[in-house]
């Protein structure tokens, strides 16, 4: 039987040598739905996370963008440039049922731990591979982050006003990379499950966010045109844009797509007599106005907050929404009550507020059940618990910087 | 030959536009079997343009058409008695359920998870909403526009260079559907996770899945820069001390030659000697002296074609991309290298390329073994030949609404 509090993956142990953003994020959701992820660094390939992004951190333990990424993880030093810290992968391979990374394509094979060598210790390890391109084709070797796969994969070109520059999205695009690998791991994973197969899974960064503007793609291989940037338009409804409020840099996102609500909405903005101007009077006319429709809803949004406006609009019925900054989120009473965000005590950074669990599983609840590890925090129970080795062994490993 | 995945799970799919209807496709590509259950007036992504040959028409829009490949589509009306006595029928059958109902309409709609589970024990229900199923924002009303701004996101969009050219416009949702995959792929995962984990329980489970906590675990990073950095993030700022966007001749390029091997990189490709500057040799000079570096960088760019500066530099290890539009992605060799596309041939929309799935899994590949169903068109295999009615029960069905 399954622990009730452990979550559905409890019992997997993935070997984890992702670092970043994309790959942790993929670990950090097979973690909180029970999986026990040994995410594997050393001094000569610290996770980018331990310096921190924007901000940089001293010493290895400081970051808290490494936490808030490695929640539940056990963390290892292991020196995979040394042939005993090879071996020791392979050894731990032989104990984990899934191995993820996010090296570039041919990395694990140099280093002597590639998909072969796993196989040969475990033969139904499950290895998945998440690299920009993926592992095979003319552009596999080229570097890639966030950013690239955003213009790549053809989300950035359709983000953006109608008559501006595509846009730039960033860490997000790393964490639905991330996100992407989690289905990956947990549908091999239920594969291996029902056949007892393991299976190389190759994975392509960019692919993932060609596949997120799929139905794009399929107006161009239909009809021969290439769609555009619609800022927050909608083809057919209007209103359906964002709107300018009382404060400075405050918004809040109107959309109608019915005729009751397009009633609703004029009676809220004390303008009964706009439902049948001719102007607005149908979905088409309104579409066809939508920029003088666009003054008038500001008039009224330009006198409110955005919470103010939005309660008054869906009390209505009419869909609206702050456009939330992350000050909004985290003082979000709905969020709060559904215990959105955790708070996590790390033993050095102290006291930590995180965005929590994303989905809620009602009888093997997902979970955050540690901060994220210190640096080699768990070398003792990994090599010494899991892969049995005497006292002696770990320290003369640990002098002689394999597990460093 | 090699199965699916998910062979052998029933799944229905009793959801609406993308973010249901995605999360079930993503199992049904990987072989699920998956009903779409439709209103009798069908899905309102039917009536989502574009359609193929910009004819407008119910089975031509490229949103329901790439939403539900490789599914079966019946219709049956909910909001009768009989409807939610046969949508429990095939409940029984199945594995999982994907819903969308809005909380306050879920039990008119035989959708609440006591009475699914009344049904069938061992089902998994998965349940995806804008704001999920509980807390007091529950009921409210939003399309995707209203959920990606509730997600914090489109308040820091777009950052630089379109910032500094629009200061006073506003936030900007992610185009086309992006935020409801986003939810679609939440669902996928956890209901992956609980179909292994009833491997071994044999019981189901609910699962919640709110839009908004979505789009907010996707900026967990910019969370946590308010939570533990204290920095109050906007659009403004928003950009690369060096790099970044930059237009070329026929589109838009982004470079971040961040690091020196980045940069020996760079020069190698652009011939413009200004470049050279012994001033942005080392990174604290490129960092000290970004904007002039940009401009030297924005004029020789301006004269390149995207994919070849792409191609010429991607290769040395600087990170640099162009942005790609449809066409591009479809042209694209390395796309084609992998076969990432697929076609698929319809019966009313015709024969077109589809993006398939970004994860190769030799031992069991995702197939494409049907199009998006025709309104109703499995009526007779799934309500005869599954839950037993003789074909005049179907026709009484038809005549009274039912389905």
């Amino acid at each position: 039987m399954t622990d009730k509090q452990a979550g559905p993956l409890s019992g997997v142990r993935i070997l984890d040598f992702t670092w970043a953003a994309a790959g942790p994020q993929g670990t950090l959701l097979a973690g909180f739905l029970g999986a026990e992820v040994l995410k594997v660094e050393s001094v000569r390939r610290l996770d980018l996370m331990r310096r921190g992004m924007s901000t940089l951190y001293e010493g290895f333990d400081n970051s808290p963008h490494l936490n808030d990424f490695n929640f539940n993880k056990l963390g290892i030093r292991l020196d995979l440039s040394k042939p005993e810290g090879q071996k020791l992968a392979l050894s731990l391979v032989a104990v984990c049922d899934a191995v993820v990374d996010n090296f570039r394509p041919n990395v694990l094979e140099r280093l002597g731990v590639g998909y072969n060598a796993m196989r040969r210790v475990n033969p139904s390890i499950i290895l998945l591979s998440a690299a920009n391109g993926g592992s095979t084709g003319p552009e596999s070797k080229f570097a890639g982050y966030a950013g690239i796969f955003n213009a790549l994969g053809g989300m950035g070109y359709l983000t953006g006003y109608q008559d501006g520059p595509p846009t730039m999205l960033r860490d997000s695009v790393d964490l639905r990379v991330g996100s992407a690998l989690a289905f990956a791991i947990v549908a091999s994973l239920y594969h291996r499950r029902q056949t007892g197969q393991g299976q190389f899974v190759d994975m392509a960064s960019r692919e993932v966010v060609s596949c997120l503007v799929g139905d794009q793609i399929l107006e161009y291989t239909m009809n021969g045109h290439n769609p555009m940037r619609q800022g927050n338009r909608d083809p057919i409804m209007a209103p359906h844009n964002v709107y300018r409020c009382k404060d400075n840099d405050s918004w809040v996102s109107i959309a109608v797509g019915t005729e009751d609500e397009w009633r609703a909405l004029c009676r809220v903005l004390g303008r009964a007599e706009l439902a049948s101007d001719p102007r607005f009077a149908d979905a088409y006319a309104r579409k066809k106005n939508e920029a003088e429709l666009d003054t008038l809803i500001t008039q009224w949004t330009k006198q409110r907050t955005p919470h103010e406006a939005t309660l008054l609009l869906q009390k209505a019925s009419v869909a609206a929404m702050p456009s939330m900054s992350m000050d909004d989120l985290l003082a979000d009473e709905h969020l709060q009550a559904r215990g959105a965000y955790v708070t996590v005590q790390h033993p050095v950074l102290g006291k930590q507020t995180n965005v929590g669990v994303p989905w809620k599983l009602s009888r093997t609840p997902a979970s955050i059940r540690r901060p994220g590890p210190l640096f080699g925090e768990h070398n003792p129970f990994v090599f010494g618990e899991i892969l049995g080795l005497p006292k002696n062994d770990v320290e003369r490993l640990t002098k002689a910087e394999v597990l460093s | 030959m090699s199965k699916g995945v998910f062979s052998g799970v029933r799944i229905l799919d009793v959801c609406r536009l993308a973010a249901g209807p995605y999360c079930a496709k993503l199992l049904a590509d990987m072989g699920a079997e998956v009903t779409k259950v439709e209103p009798p007036e069908g899905d309102p992504a039917r009536r989502y343009g574009a359609f193929a040959g910009d004819k407008p028409g119910m089975e031509r829009s490229a949103l329901f058409l790439y939403c539900n490949t490789n599914k079966m589509g019946v219709t049956l009306n909910l909001r009768t008695a009989t409807g939610r006595r046969l949508l429990h029928e095939l409940a029984k059958q199945a594995d999982v359920l994907v819903e969308d109902a809005p909380p306050q309409e879920e039990t008119a709609l035989g959708l609440d998870y006591g009475a699914l589970r009344a049904a069938n024990p061992k089902l998994i229900v998965t349940s995806i909403t804008p704001f999920g199923k509980t807390g007091p924002h529950a009921t409210w009303k939003a399309y995707p526009l209203n959920v990606y701004h509730g997600g914090g996101e489109g308040f820091l969009l777009p950052g630089e260079p379109t910032f500094s050219m629009f200061p006073d416009r506003e936030p900007l949702k992610a185009g086309g559907f992006v935020g409801e995959y986003d939810s679609g792929i939440y669902g996928a995962s956890a209901t992956a996770a609980a179909l292994y984990e009833r491997t071994a329980s044999d019981q189901g489970q609910h699962i919640d899945v709110s839009g908004q906590e979505v789009q907010l675990q996707l900026n967990r990073m910019s969370f946590i820069r308010l939570t533990a950095e204290n920095t109050h993030l906007t659009r403004a700022g928003r950009g690369y001390e060096f790099g970044g966007i930059f237009k070329a001749k026929n589109g838009y390029v982004i470079v971040r030659p961040t690091e020196d091997n980045h940069f020996e990189s760079l020069l190698q490709v652009v011939d413009d000697p200004a470049l050279k500057d012994e001033r942005f040799k080392a990174r604290a000079g490129r960092l000290k002296y970004g904007p002039e570096l940009n401009k030297i960088l924005a004029r020789w760019l301006a004269g390149q074609d995207k994919e070849d500066f792409y191609l010429k530099i991607g290769g040395s290890g600087c990170p640099a991309g162009y942005f790609a539009n449809a066409e591009d992605l479809v042209k694209s060799k390395q796309l084609i290298h992998r076969n990432f596309f697929t076609e698929i041939d319809h019966p009313e929309a015709g024969r077109f390329l589809y993006p398939t799935v970004p994860y190769k899994m030799p031992a069991s590949p995702a197939r494409y073994d049907r199009p998006a169903p025709l309104l109703g068109q499995h009526n007779a295999t799934v309500y005869c030949d599954r839950l037993g009615l003789s074909r005049a029960e179907l026709v009484q069905l038809r005549q009274t609404g039912i389905i």
